[in-house]
């Protein structure tokens, strides 16, 4: 079964830009990774891994636990730093940028595990992801993602850490919104969630990327990855092994064998 | 004993705005900056020196040793800590102790081990006189009680520093991006936040308030020698483990609690030592409950 994301899902207008289709060919990508090597001590984790990312898209990384998912998404978020290699976005070279300051350019990473702040309230969490912005433009986008995810208007005296997992999820998805992100990276999304809950997250990653935001996804979940995906590569032990549309991949035997239950 | 108590609650206040600094730098940075009890007495010879060699008026004084120890605060945290960020904590706790070291006997080659007496600032206020006091020949008071202005004005600043700090960690913008670092380090930075700046703000403003207590204990003790800020700072440490570390309502409750068990035991018991209660209280909640009377139950991951 294809997952057929839910398009009639409320869909606010967080950056105003409409969708730029990625078959332009001739336009620079949003994101450039060039050949990038990361190394936890002596292990080589990433060995030379080249994506791009355009705008308007919503391409995805998936691959077996410990194939470089998170450690790229960390890389390119500036947690992590690369021994060699490069990660360019909208043109600018950001590979030793500090983490704080990538927010800035544009670009936010939703972690795996979510790691909301959970003795903070659930406003304060969301106040805490526009740190680098001005109250007022901050109080204004505390209202879009209270329209996005009516939860956790609901909730926002509420402190972060008594909240369900989807809830959580969701928090963690506003938090990043409130930087108003060109780029949002999400790392697992999906993880520890009941599958009614999955195919709620899916559906506002896909009216997010309706409104403009271009999402770069990493996801254990291959199915309902691909199935929103407009592009996708395969991470193996730290190497892109395959790429090609999501829907390719989909009906990719070696990946259907691998990563699909077939 | 009414007397007794709110002295209690005086010495506890100056132990309190003292773990006030522990707690906040251990919440943030999870070290234990045992350095912080001499910054008190670099903030006591600050405002003395100011007072009696330059003839600053208090108020100015007080100030100018809060603008020395918050820069100091910053200073130690640069040179000595942050090269340590990912070092393991025993590195840390033995670096903050040789940063201990090295502020007494500084102190000790500028200002000498020769006892300076410390000015009483609050002289010119008259003591809170509740009830008609009777002073008999022998000393004893009765019929009421007689607080000093030093008290008095130590448990006011306290409420005040206490009152200023819960808004500030709860209402502004670098309060909360302190909660949000004391919690998870990663998470702050992936919303922009500045993790060592944040780091280096918690240690000026911990340093700052320990110059308040460094007036408050030299007002109240005068005898001002360069080992002066040691034992309050290990007593301020007690209390912030009695409260719960890194709890900013427990390092007040921690210290008020122990500057009264402090003052009670010395009247009750004279003939034996204070400190002795001091210590036997970290003992007991070491064993009883080590996370203090407010801290959070930290459940070990595995």
């Amino acid at each position: 079964m294809v997952y057929k994301p839910d398009r009639s899902v409320a869909a606010v207008n967080l950056s105003g830009s409409r969708k730029i289709a990625a078959e332009g060919g001739n336009m620079a990508a949003m994101l450039e990774v060039n050949d990038l090597n990361v190394f936890y001590g002596s292990i080589h984790a990433i060995k030379g891994i080249s994506f791009e990312v355009n705008e308007g898209e919503v391409v995805t990384l998936i691959g077996a636990n410990g194939a470089g998912k998170s450690t790229t998404l960390n890389t390119v978020g500036g947690l992590l730093k690369a021994k060699s290699g490069s990660v360019k976005f909208c043109g600018k070279d950001l590979t030793t940028t500090p983490a704080h300051k990538i927010l800035r350019e544009g670009m936010a990473l939703c972690p795996e595990g979510r790691r909301i702040f959970q003795q903070l309230t659930v406003k304060e969490n969301l106040e805490m992801g526009a740190y680098t912005r001005n109250n007022a433009e901050a109080l204004e986008t505390i209202e879009k993602v209270f329209e996005q995810f009516p939860r956790l208007k609901e909730r926002q005296k509420q402190i972060a850490g008594t909240l369900s997992g989807g809830e959580q999820q969701m928090l963690a998805m506003g938090r990043a919104l409130m930087s108003k992100p060109r780029l949002m990276m999400l790392d697992e999304p999906s993880m520890g969630l009941a599958p009614i809950l999955v195919e709620q997250i899916f559906d506002i990653i896909s009216a997010l990327n309706k409104d403009g935001t271009t999402i770069l996804l990493v996801e254990q979940n291959a199915q309902m990855a691909l199935s929103i995906a407009d592009r996708a590569y395969v991470l193996e032990t730290g190497r892109i092994v395959n790429s090609g549309t999501g829907e390719e991949l989909l009906h990719d035997d070696s990946v259907r064998k691998a990563y699909l239950g077939d | 004993m009414l007397t007794y108590l709110i002295n209690g609650i005086s010495l506890g206040s100056v132990y309190a705005i003292i773990a006030l600094g522990y707690t906040m730098v251990y919440g943030i940075a999870k070290m234990l900056n045992f350095a912080h009890g001499d910054v008190i007495m670099v903030g006591g010879y600050a405002s003395f020196c100011t007072m009696t060699y330059l003839g600053w008026p208090p108020a100015l004084a007080v100030l100018f040793s809060m603008v020395v120890c918050t820069i100091l605060g910053i200073v130690v945290e640069r040179l000595a800590y942050k090269p340590l960020r990912n070092a393991t904590s025993l590195a840390v706790l033995i670096t903050a102790i040789g940063v201990s070291y090295f502020l007494q006997n500084a102190a000790l080659l500028i200002w000498t081990s020769n006892p300076k007496v410390f000015p009483d600032i609050f002289a010119s206020i008259p003591p809170l006189v509740i009830g008609h006091v009777e002073v008999a020949a022998d000393g004893t008071e009765s019929g009421g009680i007689i607080i000093s202005a030093t008290t008095l004005i130590t448990i006011l600043v306290n409420i005040a520093i206490m009152v200023g700090l819960t808004l500030f960690t709860s209402k502004t913008k670098m309060g909360k991006a302190m909660r949000a670092v004391s919690e998870d380090k990663g998470a702050a930075t992936l919303m922009g936040i500045n993790v060592d700046f944040t780091i280096s703000m918690t240690f000026a403003i911990g340093s700052g308030l320990a110059a308040i207590a460094g007036v408050l204990l030299c007002t109240a003790y005068p005898n001002l020698v360069p080992t002066t800020g040691a034992m309050p700072g290990i007593k301020a440490f007690v209390a912030a483990v009695f409260g719960g570390i890194g709890s900013i309502p427990g390092a007040m409750l921690g210290g008020i609690l122990l500057g009264v068990i402090e003052i009670i035991a010395r009247a009750l018991v004279p003939s034996v030592p204070s400190d002795i209660f001091v210590f036997a209280v970290l003992i007991i909640v070491l064993l009883v409950k080590p996370s203090g009377l407010l801290g959070k139950q930290i459940r070990e991951k595995v």
